[in-house]
């Protein structure tokens, strides 16, 4: 597996912040056309990275997502700064969820977002303490 | 199934550009639940939806989905709207709540997403 990376890309995601979540995502998706990947994989990243990018809006005082793109693959990485998730296996199950009332509100926090990035990721891994924070890397292979 | 047949069938408003109406729909799915969106809905898909904040768009937009129609007489704030234009992606409102204005589409052929 080769370490080259063609292009990466940061984003700060604020907490609580609806009126632009998604952005990120959007710019992504934008980027992985322009490098002319095939449509699966850009539908497929772009799943991950809004689920991604709404999970640090709800439930995360914040955090930063970054796109690396290599050759071979598509690693979408978020790190946040708390709180944490209590239990993992948890969260990762469908259906389960802690979202408030306003993430619903929007039309989120049905439990699917954690198992919807695992199923559309070809590597996924998560690791979180809880009163520090979690990482989530989510990668696509390429051809 | 043309955009253009789902708003005479449903007697909905177009809220952006009417060219958009030559759209082809190949399925639909009616769901007031973005996450679930997110999970089971194929590109060539017509949204039917009661919410009308920011995400709705952006769901769409990550999906391919390039028609929502909103039930009940909603209708999005224009920024919303210019969420929408700028990504390509038309926009119908209806009268009719979300069950009677998927009854009408599957009576005329329009079928659901499988996720069987």
């Amino acid at each position: 597996m080769t370490e080259e990376v063609a292009a990466s890309f940061d984003y700060q995601i604020e907490k609580d912040d609806f009126k632009i979540a998604g952005s990120a995502s959007s710019h992504i998706k934008k980027i992985l056309k322009q490098l002319g990947l095939p449509n699966p994989l850009i539908r497929r990243a772009s799943i991950i990275a809004y689920e991604l990018e709404i999970n640090l809006v709800i439930h995360t005082l914040g955090g930063s997502m970054r796109l690396e793109v290599h050759p071979d693959r598509v690693v979408i990485l978020t790190e946040d700064i708390g709180p944490g998730i209590e239990d993992v296996d948890q969260a990762m199950t469908e259906g389960y969820s802690t979202a408030n009332d306003t993430a619903r509100e929007m039309g989120f926090g049905a439990g699917m977002g954690l198992p919807n990035i695992r199923r559309c990721s070809d590597e996924f891994s998560i690791r979180s303490t809880l009163g520090e924070g979690t990482w989530i890397r989510s990668e696509i292979h390429v051809g | 199934m043309k955009l253009r047949e789902v708003k005479e069938i449903l007697d909905a408003e177009c809220l952006t550009d009417e060219a958009c109406l030559d759209h082809e729909v190949e399925h639909a799915f009616g769901s007031d639940l973005m996450s679930d969106v997110l999970a089971f809905v194929d590109e060539n898909t017509l949204l039917l939806t009661g919410l009308v904040n920011p995400q709705v768009i952006r769901t769409a937009e990550m999906m391919d989905i390039k028609q929502i129609v909103f039930v009940r007489g909603k209708r999005p704030a224009d920024g919303t709207v210019r969420l929408a234009k700028a990504n390509g992606i038309a926009l119908l409102s209806t009268r009719e709540i979300l069950f009677t204005a998927c009854g009408k589409l599957y009576e005329k052929g329009l079928r659901g997403v499988s996720i069987l």
